[in-house]
């Protein structure tokens, strides 16, 4: 009974947590394709420094993103335990490399809250908000905004 | 007994056409591309019925109909012409050649059945 | 009504083919190829178009097509002579039919002036003696087709409540038959009785048709009493089966007018004596006299039991209210008396026949066609370039395990390989089209710009049927569309030019399509004045895109017109400039691996030589080693693979370095640095040197570190996930499973001129 009282305010979300660096963050699972271990992508020149580059992914090229460095943080040192977590990005499918995979949260809207207006603009603009659980911070990616306007970076 | 109706014409829409109206009345269809090719159909199907058209590439609807009627297994098949107005002339001459009768283009499915019940036996 | 939509499809897919065979048609008859055939077929467009179109009440494309299709008649049959002018005129109105067809589907709309005046003009051809009437009037007679096509496609597939209510004579029909308007005779009340007398002729039987089958018929209309008179047939010895001798007397009463019961006779117009009087008759009247007084006719005449055994005569027959149940009666009579013996039993063997018949879409003849989703044909080429990819992987895995090549083993990846590349050429043929499709837009574009530019053109195809990939056919519109352009508006002299420079005032511009070493070529050729290359050396000069002290050959200065900010028009004209010169073309068609040049003749033509690989899914290409990673360089763009001597590299400037490669100087380029691969350039003799060629001619020495050899790659699209990324041209996968970037030569040509090398992002080093 309890359970549905929570849930008439909002739906019920699930995300996956990981981490990067020394902090959370996470994204909707439903937008996560799969979840993969760290393999040498191809380098892509003329790109900016948060593309890892390319890998194979049974047959599409896969744009590797650092998940780190677009946020603004050192790049992230690939361990065994590095992964890439493939999500689909509008009509993009993408893989970002994070640390580590940490585990599925399940949510409602009513816990994200808006991101503080200290955070710098950039990593306003990649973070959705915020939430609070069990005492841990964790981030929201927007993942829209991930990877840049096609034309933009063309240019 | 379902009964066959073979319709030649060199355009698909018209045969689509046909084949529609004719199914929906319980029709049996078989369709050609050309007088010749209704030749071939006819010894492979022998119809109840045969509607074609004039204008077509090969064998026009005149020199089919003339073969038809040469030939003592078809001669007594009846056919019709599919005529896009009332052209006289055009009447005449596949007549002349041997059509039992004709339907007007566009024609409604009735009219088509109708002029099926009037010479099928 | 899905049904019908789905033929109304099937109708526009037709009408494009058949506009497709009218132009091509008219086309040939253009060319002096005016026989039978062509007019004929020619003909048989329009008829087919207007047939269609009336079916689904598509009016104004009926009315025209009517118009067109009726001076197209009379050229067909002589009536009309086909002059060259009267093609022209024909063409246009093809042109003026296919909008018709464009607007008829919602796409686009028809100029009605143009179309009336065009109507106009095919009216004055057919009839050159009637007046020119103003389109107002031109368009009455027209109508006359109008009523038989104006009702909408619903109303003729559908019942009854397509019928006006408010005619009479229509409520009472039990079938749907043309009546005249004054028809509807209401007096004609119930009770009304009607003799009406056949007398059939041999014809009637020859086309099929039958007296019992009338007799039917008369009986839908009202209860019937049928009566032979057998009086004129011969003696059985006598007699010609093929003909007719019986006369029927019917007494039929009914509701119905005279038209009705003449209505029923239609078919046999012609070939029966028809009597059809009100009341009475007295011929019945005499007949039934005759058989009181026991003179039976027939059995006098045939005394022989086979004939009159079977037919007693007369014969009368009850009307039954059901028409089915009354043919079996019917039927049996007339047959042994005048019906032809053979007449019956093909009838009767046919519904055997039929019961044995399936319902089969017949192909044409010859011709067996599979209609296959075209995604599902992509999904394949998909499928098989992953199992080239993953042979390519197999075979690299078991040659690090050091088989000998002349294993079974070895042996066995060899044939999988030959067998793998067989799969993918045939699924490739599978996707290859003619290049048909593209070539049959052109003659409109070639009329309407020749008519734009007050030039005078004929446009000469071949090579349509040169089939190329669809990834390349959808890319060929563009590029021709603009050297068909080009040709004409600056490539034609106008007429009076021609003649006076002693040509034909009617220029020739070929469109020609062919294989060649592997690529599909495209060429557009005219024969006019060709290029002025004084002019165009001097303009090249005056908006500083070369240098005046440049020496280039003749065909150098030829290409000068790809090059971007070039445009010879001194105005802008509605026709090729459009703010789309050939630089934007040749750009363009680089992009997809192709090549574009022109040469020219003066006062003979110029010639532009398009060339594209067959496909845009596979590439032949040389992989080499840059900077640690592996790339791969078109074999398109590789003029030579050298390794460069220590005294054939030349410093120049403070950081350039060029290769004397025999009698000529080449700016070497480090594509490791040009990419941002590394920042310091190996020295040259170190590496391997790639002679490639740019789209412009030009040449550049590309500095590889290592050859791996020849491949051919499945191209791997990067900005489906990505982006383009300059310099790239696109991905593929190796046969390590890894990705490999695919160069853009042009790309790298450009970038080492455009900027400094750019210092290689410290982030990308730390992520090796």
């Amino acid at each position: 009974m309890s359970e549905e009282i929570i849930t008439t305010g909002a739906e019920r979300r699930e995300l996956i947590s990981f981490r990067v660096g020394e902090q959370e963050y996470c994204v909707d699972i439903m937008a996560v394709r799969e979840i993969r271990g760290w393999s040498p992508a191809t380098t892509l020149p003329q790109s900016p420094g948060y593309m890892r580059g390319v890998i194979n992914l049974r047959g599409a090229v896969l744009p590797i993103m650092d998940l780190a460095c677009r946020l603004g943080m050192p790049v992230i040192e690939p361990t065994v335990r590095s992964v890439f977590i493939v999500v689909k990005a509008g009509d993009r499918m993408i893989g970002m490399l994070v640390d580590a995979v940490s585990d599925i949260l399940s949510i409602t809207d009513d816990l994200v809250q808006p991101t503080p207006d200290l955070a710098c603009d950039a990593v306003r603009s990649f973070i959705r908000g915020i939430i609070s659980i069990e005492g841990r911070m964790i981030s929201e990616i927007s993942l829209d905004r991930l990877l840049p306007e096609r034309e933009a970076l063309a240019a | 007994m379902t009964r066959t109706v073979l319709t030649v014409d060199d355009s698909r829409t018209m045969r689509d056409m046909l084949r529609m109206a004719l199914a929906g009345a319980g029709f049996n269809v078989v369709e050609a591309v050309d007088g010749e090719h209704g030749l071939e159909v006819l010894s492979a199907h022998r119809p109840d019925v045969i509607i074609t058209d004039i204008n077509m590439p090969k064998l026009d609807g005149f020199g089919f109909i003339e073969a038809v009627r040469v030939d003592d297994d078809y001669r007594a098949i009846p056919i019709l012409v599919l005529t896009t107005e009332s052209d006289p002339a055009k009447k005449d001459r596949a007549r002349r050649a041997g059509a039992t009768g004709w339907i007007v283009k566009p024609f409604n499915p009735e009219k088509l059945v109708d002029a099926i019940r009037r010479v099928a036996a | 009504m899905d049904e019908l939509e789905a033929i109304k499809v099937t109708f526009f897919q037709e009408c494009e083919e058949l506009l497709a065979d009218l132009e091509g048609g008219l086309l040939a008859m253009q060319d002096g190829n005016d026989d039978g055939d062509t007019v004929n077929a020619v003909f048989r467009a329009v008829h087919s178009i207007k047939g269609g179109a009336g079916a689904f009440g598509l009016e104004p494309l009926v009315r025209f097509a009517h118009v067109f299709e009726t001076l197209l008649d009379a050229v067909r049959s002589n009536e009309v002579p086909a002059t060259p002018d009267l093609v022209v005129t024909l063409l246009r109105a093809s042109d003026v039919l296919a909008d018709h067809v464009s607007s008829a589907r919602g796409l686009g709309v028809v100029d009605e002036a143009v179309s009336a005046a065009m109507a106009a003009e095919l009216k004055a051809c057919t009839d050159p003696n009637a007046a020119p009437a103003p389109a107002a009037v031109v368009e009455a007679p027209v109508f006359e087709a109008a009523p038989v096509a104006a009702a909408p496609a619903e109303a003729l597939i559908g019942a009854d409540d397509a019928l006006d209510d408010d005619d009479l004579g229509f409520d009472f029909q039990p079938m749907t038959i043309t009546i005249d308007e004054q028809a509807a005779d209401v007096a004609a009340a119930a009770g009304n009785v009607w003799t009406v007398s056949i007398r059939p002729k041999s014809d009637l039987y020859r086309k099929a048709n039958e007296t019992a089958l009338l007799l039917r018929e008369l009986a839908r209309l009202g209860p019937i009493e049928a009566t032979l008179d057998a009086s004129a047939i011969p003696p059985l010895d006598m007699l010609d089966a093929e003909a007719a001798y019986a006369t029927w007397t019917v007494r039929l009463e009914t509701e119905e007018d005279e038209t009705a019961i003449r209505e029923v006779f239609e078919f046999v117009d012609g070939d029966c004596d028809l009597e059809i009087t009100r009341g009475e008759g007295l011929s019945a009247d005499a007949a039934l006299a005759a058989l009181l007084a026991g003179e039976t006719p027939a059995a006098i005449a045939a005394p022989e039991p086979v004939v009159i055994a079977e037919a007693p005569a007369p014969v009368v027959v009850e009307s039954a209210p059901e028409p089915v149940a009354v043919a079996p009666v019917v039927e049996a009579a007339p047959a042994p008396v005048a019906t032809p013996v053979a007449a019956p039993a093909p009838v009767a063997a046919a519904p055997a026949a039929a019961a044995k018949t399936q319902q089969i879409d017949v192909p044409g003849p010859g011709q067996s066609v599979i209609r296959v989703d075209p995604e599902r044909i992509d999904r394949l080429i998909d499928l098989v370039g992953e199992l080239v990819i993953n042979q390519a992987m197999l075979a690299q895995r078991v040659g690090e395990y050091g088989i000998a090549p002349s294993s079974n083993l070895a042996m066995g990846l060899d044939e999988l390989e030959q067998l793998t590349r067989e799969i993918q050429d045939s699924v490739m043929a599978i996707r290859a089209q003619p290049v048909k499709s593209v070539f049959q837009r052109m003659p409109r574009l070639v009329r309407e710009v020749a008519s734009m530019t007050g030039k005078q053109a004929r446009l000469v195809m071949d090579g349509e049927n040169t089939e190329v990939d669809k990834t390349v056919i959808e890319r060929l519109s563009d590029p021709i569309t603009h050297m068909l352009r080009n040709a004409i508006d600056h490539g034609l002299e106008s007429p009076e030019e021609r003649k006076a420079a002693g040509k034909n005032p009617e220029g020739v511009v070929k469109l020609a399509a062919l294989h060649r070493s592997g690529r599909i070529v495209i060429e557009v050729s005219d024969d006019g004045k060709g290029i002025n290359r004084e002019r165009v050396h001097s303009i090249a000069i005056k908006k500083g895109l070369i240098s005046p002290e440049l020496q280039l050959t003749d065909e150098e200065i030829d290409n000068l017109i790809f090059l971007p900010g070039f445009s010879t028009a001194d105005k802008i004209s509605d026709v090729s400039g459009r703010g789309v010169g050939m630089d934007v073309v040749k750009r363009s068609v680089q992009a997809l691996g192709g090549r574009i040049s022109i040469t020219s003749r003066p006062g003979q033509g110029s010639t532009f030589t398009l060339s594209l690989p067959l496909t845009l899914a596979v590439l032949d290409g040389m992989v080499v080693d840059v900077a640690g990673e592996t790339l791969v360089v078109p074999l398109a763009a590789i003029v030579e693979s050298l390794r460069p001597k220590p005294e054939e590299v030349r410093p120049l400037g403070p950081v350039g370095s060029v290769l004397a490669v025999r009698d000529s100087f080449v700016p070497l380029i480090d594509v490791g640095l040009t990419l941002g691969y590394r920042e310091a350039s190996p020295p040259p003799t170190e590496g391997v040197v790639l002679l490639v060629e740019g789209e412009d001619g030009s040449r550049a020495a590309l500095v590889a570190d290592a050859i791996h050899g020849q491949r051919q790659v499945v191209i791997k699209s990067l900005e489906q996930n990505y982006q383009q990324v300059d310099g790239v041209a696109a991905a593929t996968i190796l046969g390590d499973g890894r990705v490999a970037l695919i160069l853009d030569v042009d790309a790298v040509i450009s970038l080492r001129r455009r900027e400094p090398p750019r210092p290689v992002e410290p982030t990308l080093i730390a992520a090796e």
